[in-house]
């Protein structure tokens, strides 16, 4: 297989020695299959054993690789080298803290998976244990989308809001909300509503769209994020207009 | 050292022990759990689960049904017990994911959807797309985000098993964020952390999963069970090693070598199916084994696909047609286009066997005892016996969940018994001794060897002595290696001294683990002298009832190989017989 020179530029740091982030060069031979990842990985086992980063799956679903790859938040198992110059700068994701070298640190986001209170809510009692709920085809293609997030961050780190403000909510947690909102065995949406109408929430987005074009998987949560401003809306006026219904 | 007290310390936040975690939240929110993790739960690699979870499910199938096929794929080394409460439980199960919010596929009614997998004689597999693993990780984990009572501890590297008179008492582990150690306390402790594909060179598995858990309950003195059987998976992607799910096979792609034949009905899978129409428990649904075992044979007979990445066979998938391709199989596809650069909606895709899971672990029962009192283990790092020398696809996932559960009852029942204290001073004096021999890691200062050269020697001495196919000779010769490589990584030093996330510090730690589960897999495929299941000796060619229907344990003795012990099968109703997967009798 054929392999080509490549020079990956590394942002480092170390707290207990670093300042600030600097970089470092490696050349790296690549073979032409290779995602970002691989190079990473070549670096660690052959040149540098003292470069760290996040990594497990090699798949595309584990969601631990998230970084900046000349300049853009990127999933580096599918960032492939054939697409990109021979020169390649690679960065802990942008708008959080870093921790050492590629490793940032989660905690807020982490924290706010929690805060959108992602499972489901019921009012009414769930079916008997042995007994599923029914859902139409339809009513799993509503949210099926939005469950496909491997939380790998990318969004938050392309986010304009997130980055100015990081009591913003953010589009990966928003979207969980909205996945469990609009799944028919949920009826917990007025409950989320008090956090995601929040000075905090949806209407923080300005709608750059930044977050849905870096998604790997597609998760388009800014149309998410859109949507719920409507039903936010909507639910609002029905509370206040004391219209049956309202908050399921 | 920061001391942290728990009525139940879990290791390990993926499927299995995030269950466990549930359950016991539910049941009783005043037991304490701690949970670790060396990674974010939903890093684990319950994500990288593809097809599907079994349960029985439709009326033309039954529990009896899910057992024979289960015991008979497993070639009678399944503890029957344990798959009569397996199978019992699994529907069940499968319904309380699908009330925790599990996005399963479903069906025109409005029902779940279930799946033809292989060695299965009725669609019994629960679904999510392609992503099933994924969907069962996810939702487990946003369903623990409800429970107070579950205390995460996120990225904390464990190390060691704190212990006295063969009994549990807690871990000691490292927070990768600071360096610092912690002693978790524990009334109980329940292990679930994963298997150890990464001990061959080409494996399906994620970089953690390194056997972590089955080693420190090695050291501490816990037998290993049933470890010389490893499955491959016959349908890895070759370069990366990454899955196409049985799920593929299942909707209907086969298996064709370099003539474009289906060489499956050349070992005793056949008759040949027709092309879309899969045939239960043949061809292409016949179990894991049987079709790696018959690609090393096309191998050796010059049938293969030379590729740029080695031999290889060929998945056609191309009679599904798009829509079916991208509707039930959309990861598969986009892996294939991304990785291979294959397309298989217009072209087979080379595929050769991978390394995917142990059917071996931590000696357990069916309460997930260990023979340690108060340990548990369930997963990939217990061999409960449920899958006994070959695992069939789709009871894995499961496997988490079902004994998830029954291990969190039976550990927080242990908790609440509990009445013997632990000697504390005795196990800080043990914790303190764990910490030193990780700093002892970090002094360490010219090395002549290095982690990844060691590991590359035990991944290849493990291929060529305890892959697919082994013999007397080979498997002694991998003994040996593993042996002397452990010797060897004294001589490592590890570069990186900071304190923040030393992941140089951690390739070393699990190293260490990987090598100590590796002499195991080694001795205990040199010790058994039969073939069966994913075990195939070249010198011992048949089953042997007589001598080998017993789990092997392995024991650790210090500085030594392993001394190699044998346990009873547990038979209720299926005597061993033979294992059909001939279509002709359906």
């Amino acid at each position: 297989m054929q392999t080509r020179q490549v020079e990956l530029v590394v942002m480092r740091f170390d707290p207990e020695k670093d300042r600030e982030p600097w970089f470092q060069e490696y050349t790296v031979p690549c073979q032409e299959d290779w995602a970002v990842l691989d190079a990473l990985n070549y670096v660690k086992e052959n040149i540098d054993t003292a470069l760290n980063y996040r990594w497990s799956c090699h798949m595309m679903v584990c969601g631990s690789c998230g970084m900046m790859v000349n300049g853009e938040p990127s999933l580096t198992c599918k960032t492939f080298i054939r697409d990109l110059p021979d020169k390649i700068r690679v960065e802990a994701l942008e708008n959080f803290p870093i921790e050492r070298d590629l490793v940032v640190v989660l905690d807020d986001v982490m924290q706010k998976l929690q805060q959108v209170q992602p499972y489901l809510i019921r009012k009414d009692e769930p079916p008997p244990e042995d007994v599923e709920y029914q859902q139409s085809r339809a009513a799993l293609a509503k949210f099926k989308q939005l469950t496909l997030c491997i939380n790998c961050m990318c969004c938050y780190s392309a986010c304009p809001q997130y980055g100015l403000d990081s009591n913003f909510i953010g589009p990966a947690a928003l979207a969980l909300a909205h996945r469990y909102n609009l799944d028919s065995r949920d009826q917990g949406k007025s409950q989320r509503l008090d956090i995601l109408a929040d000075h905090d929430g949806v209407w923080e987005c300005s709608f750059v769209g930044a977050c849905s074009e870096v998604c790997p998987k597609s998760v388009d949560p800014a149309a998410a994020i859109q949507q719920m401003k409507i039903d936010g809306a909507i639910e609002y006026w029905k509370q206040k207009l004391g219209f049956p219904g309202g908050g399921s | 050292m920061q001391h942290i007290r728990a009525d139940v310390v879990i290791v390990g936040a993926g499927g299995a022990g995030l269950r466990a975690a549930i359950a016991i939240a539910e049941s009783d929110p005043d037991v304490e759990v701690a949970l670790i993790s060396k990674v974010y739960p939903m890093r684990s690699h319950t994500c990288a689960a593809v097809g599907g979870a079994a349960g029985v499910k439709r009326p033309d199938d039954s529990l009896g049904l899910h057992f024979d096929d289960t015991v008979s794929g497993g070639d009678w080394l399944c503890d029957q017990d344990v798959v009569e409460y397996f199978v019992e439980q699994a529907p069940r199960e499968l319904v309380q994911l699908e009330h925790w919010g599990c996005p399963w596929s479903r069906d025109e009614d409005g029902s779940v959807s279930v799946r033809a997998f292989g060695g299965m004689q009725k669609k019994r597999t629960w679904y999510a797309a392609d992503k099933s693993g994924f969907h069962i990780l996810n939702t487990l984990f946003q369903t623990s985000l409800q429970f107070p009572s579950i205390k995460r501890y996120d990225e904390f590297f464990a190390l060691d098993l704190l212990h006295e008179d063969n009994h549990a008492r807690g871990v000691v582990a490292m927070e990768m964020r600071s360096g610092l150690f912690f002693h978790f306390s524990g009334k109980s402790v329940i292990m679930a952390t994963g298997g150890a594909g990464r001990i061959f060179p080409f494996t399906t598995n994620g970089a953690i999963k390194t056997g972590d858990g089955m080693a420190m309950a090695y050291r501490a003195g816990v037998p290993l069970k049933d470890m010389e059987f490893v499955q491959y998976h016959p349908t890895g992607l070759p370069g990366t090693g990454i899955l196409l799910t049985e799920g593929c096979r299942g909707e209907g792609g086969v298996l064709i070598n370099k003539n474009g034949y289906r060489y499956l009905q050349d070992y005793d899978m056949g008759p040949e199916t027709p092309l879309g129409e899969p045939v239960f428990k043949s061809m292409e649904l016949g179990p894991r084994d049987r079709l790696s075992q018959a690609f090393w044979h096309e191998q050796k007979k010059g049938n293969t696909v030379e590729t740029a990445w080695g031999d290889c066979v060929l998945m056609d998938m191309r009679h599904l047609g798009a829509q079916k391709i991208l509707e039930r199989l959309p990861l598969v596809h986009e892996l294939a286009l991304s990785y291979v650069g294959v397309d298989m909606i217009k072209e087979p895709v080379p595929v050769r066997p991978v390394v995917h899971y142990m059917m071996g672990g931590i000696a357990s029962n069916i309460d997930a005892e260990t023979p340690m009192a108060g340990l548990f283990a369930i997963g990939e790092t217990a061999c409960g016996s449920l899958n006994g020398a070959n695992r069939l696809g789709s009871n894995s996932l499961t496997e988490l969940l079902v004994f998830g559960k029954r291990a969190a009852a039976a550990a927080a029942a242990f908790a609440a018994d509990s009445n013997s204290p632990a000697d504390e001073s005795a196990m800080s004096v043990q914790a303190e001794a764990v910490v030193a021999r990780v700093r002892g890691l970090l002094q360490q200062t010219e090395g002549t060897e290095s982690i990844a050269g060691i590991r590359r020697e035990m991944m290849s001495s493990l291929e060529e002595g305890a892959g697919i196919y082994r013999d007397e000779e080979g498997t002694e010769a991998a003994c040996k290696k593993i042996a002397e490589l452990q010797v060897r990584t004294a001589a490592i030093e590890v570069h990186d001294k900071s304190n923040v996330f030393n992941t140089d510090l951690q390739s070393m730690l699990e190293l260490q683990n990987m090598l100590d589960v590796a002499e195991c897999v080694a001795e205990a495929a040199h010790a058994r002298r039969e073939s069966r299941g994913a075990h195939q000796r070249l010198d011992y060619t048949e089953r042997d009832d007589e001598h080998y229907l017993k789990h092997s344990l392995s024991f650790r003795q210090a500085g030594e190989r392993p001394r190699i012990g044998w346990l009873d099968v547990t038979i209720t109703r299926s005597q061993p017989g033979v294992r059909d997967y001939s279509g002709d009798k359906n």
